[in-house]
C-alpha cells in the first residue's frame, strides 16, 4: 500500500464527480422536489378550504331550506284565508242575488196583479154597461150614460 | 502466477497486488490502474444513472426510478440539513451525495466474489492483477479525505477570511491569551492532521479487512470438503454482515464530510 499517483488521479476524478453532481444532478432534482412540495402544500390548503366551503354551503342550504319551509307555511295560511274569504264573499253575493231576484219577482207579480185587476175592472165596467145597455136600450141616451159611467168608473 | 504452485501466501499476495503502471521514475510516480478505472467506471455508471433519472424528473407523480433517486437525495439532504446551517444546496448537500453514492458503489464491489471476478479480470480484461475494490486502496480513501480536507481549509478561509482563519488557529479553543498561542496551535495542528487520517483510514481499514476475510474464507475452501462447506456458510454470514459495513462506512464517510465542512463554516 504505497501512496502514489493514484491519490492525485482519484482526487481529480472525485473533483469531476462533485462538479458533475453539483451542476447537473442536484439542481433539477431539487427543483422537482421543491415544486412537488409546493403542490402538495397547495393541495392540502385547497382541501382545507373546500372543506370549509362545504361546511358553509351546508349551513347555507339548511338556512335556505328552513326559510323555504317557513315561507311555504305562510303561503298555505294565506291561501286558506283567501279561500275562506272568497267563499264568504260568494255566499254573501248569492244571498244578495237571491234577494234581488225575489224582490224583482215580487214587483213583477204586483204589476201583473194590478194589470189584471185593471183589465178585470174594465171588463166588469163593460159588462155592467153592456148589461145596462141591454136593460135600458131604448130610453137611455148612450152619450149621457157613457159620461155617467166614466165618472163612476174613475171613482172605482 | 499461473505457472507457480499455489500457496496461501501467493494466493493472498496475488489478490493484494495492484495493477500498477509506472508513469515516471517509479515510487510515487506509479498509477494503480485497477483502482482508478474501477472507481471512474463506477462513478460514471452511478452519476450517469442519477443524471438520466434527474433529467426527466417530474414534479408530479414520480415513477419508481425517480422515487428511488429522490429517496437517496432526500436522505442525504436530511443529513446535510441537520448538520449544516447555511445554503446547503449550493455545494455541501450535492457534494455529500457525491461522496455517499460513489463510496457506496466502490464499497459494494466487495460483494462480488473475488475468485469469480478474477476469472472476469484475467479472461475478459486480460489482466492477472486486478483489485476490484477501490476503497480498499489507501490511495482512493486518502484522495477523498484530503480533498475534503482541502475543501475544509478553503471554506474556513472563505468564510472567516485568511486573518480570521489564522486567528482561529492561534486563539481557539483555549482563548486568545498570548501564553496559550502555542497550545492552541498545537491543538489545531493535531486536529487538522487527525481529521483526514481518521477519515481515510477508517474507510480503508474496514474495506481492506473485509477483503482479507473473504480471502481467508476462500483459502479455507481450498483445504477440502469441510473447508468448502464451512467456508461457504461463513462466507454467506460475512457477506450479509458486510452489507451493513458497506452501507455504514459510506454513510459515515458522508457524515464526516458534512461535519468537517460545516465546522469550517462555523467560527469559534
Amino acid at each position: 500500500m504505497n501512496i502514489n499517483l493514484t491519490l492525485i488521479s482519484q482526487a481529480i476524478a472525485f473533483a469531476v464527480f462533485i462538479w458533475f453532481t453539483v451542476k447537473f444532478v442536484w439542481p433539477p432534482m431539487l427543483t422537482a422536489i421543491t415544486e412537488r412540495q409546493k403542490k402538495i402544500e397547495e393541495g392540502l390548503a385547497a382541501a382545507e378550504r373546500s372543506k370549509r366551503d362545504l361546511e358553509l354551503a351546508q349551513h347555507r342550504s339548511t338556512d335556505t331550506l328552513r326559510e323555504a319551509r317557513e315561507k311555504c307555511t305562510e303561503m298555505i295560511g294565506g291561501a286558506e284565508r283567501q279561500a275562506a274569504h272568497i267563499i264568504e264573499d260568494a255566499r254573501a253575493e248569492s244571498v244578495r242575488i237571491v234577494n234581488q231576484a225575489r224582490i224583482a219577482a215580487e214587483g213583477e207579480a204586483g204589476v201583473a196583479a194590478q194589470r189584471a185587476k185593471e183589465s178585470l175592472r174594465d171588463q166588469v165596467a163593460q159588462l155592467a154597461v153592456a148589461g145596462a145597455e141591454k136593460i135600458l136600450r131604448r130610453e137611455v141616451n148612450a152619450q149621457v150614460h157613457a159620461e155617467l159611467l166614466a165618472s163612476l168608473k174613475s171613482e172605482l | 502466477m499461473s505457472t507457480e504452485a499455489l500457496t496461501p501466501t501467493s494466493y493472498i499476495n496475488h489478490h493484494l497486488t495492484f495493477l500498477t503502471k509506472p508513469v515516471g521514475d517509479g515510487g510515487f510516480w506509479t498509477l494503480n490502474v485497477d483502482s482508478l478505472l474501477t472507481a471512474v467506471f463506477l462513478g460514471v455508471i452511478g452519476f450517469g444513472f442519477l443524471w438520466l433519472v434527474v433529467r426527466g424528473a417530474t414534479s408530479g407523480v414520480p415513477n419508481k426510478r425517480q422515487a428511488f433517486v429522490e429517496l437517496a437525495i432526500e436522505f442525504v439532504d436530511d443529513q446535510a440539513k441537520a448538520i449544516f446551517h447555511g445554503e446547503r444546496h449550493k455545494f455541501v448537500a450535492p457534494m455529500a451525495l457525491t461522496v455517499f453514492v460513489w463510496v457506496l458503489l466502490m464499497n459494494a464491489m466487495d460483494f462480488l466474489p473475488i475468485d469469480i471476478m478474477e476469472l472476469f479480470y484475467s479472461h475478459v480484461l486480460g489482466q492477472h492483477n486486478w483489485r476490484g475494490v477501490p476503497t480498499a486502496d489507501i490511495n482512493t480513501t486518502f484522495a477523498l479525505a484530503l480533498s475534503v480536507w482541502i475543501l475544509m481549509i478553503y471554506f474556513s478561509i472563505k468564510v472567516k477570511g485568511l486573518g480570521g482563519w489564522i486567528h482561529e488557529l492561534f486563539c481557539s479553543p483555549f482563548g486568545s491569551n498570548p501564553l496559550l498561542w502555542v497550545f492552541n496551535l498545537m491543538f489545531n495542528l493535531v486536529e487538522y492532521i487527525s481529521k483526514p487520517l481518521s477519515h481515510a483510514l477508517r474507510l480503508y481499514g474496514n474495506m481492506y479487512a473485509g477483503e482479507i476475510i473473504f480471502m481467508l474464507l476462500g483459502m479455507w475452501a481450498a483445504t477440502g470438503v469441510t473447508g468448502v462447506i464451512l467456508g461457504a456458510i461463513l462466507g454467506v454470514g460475512w457477506s450479509i454482515f458486510h452489507i451493513l459495513i458497506v452501507a455504514l462506512q459510506a454513510f459515515i464517510f458522508m457524515m464526516l464530510t458534512i461535519v468537517y465542512i460545516s465546522m469550517a463554516h462555523e467560527s469559534h
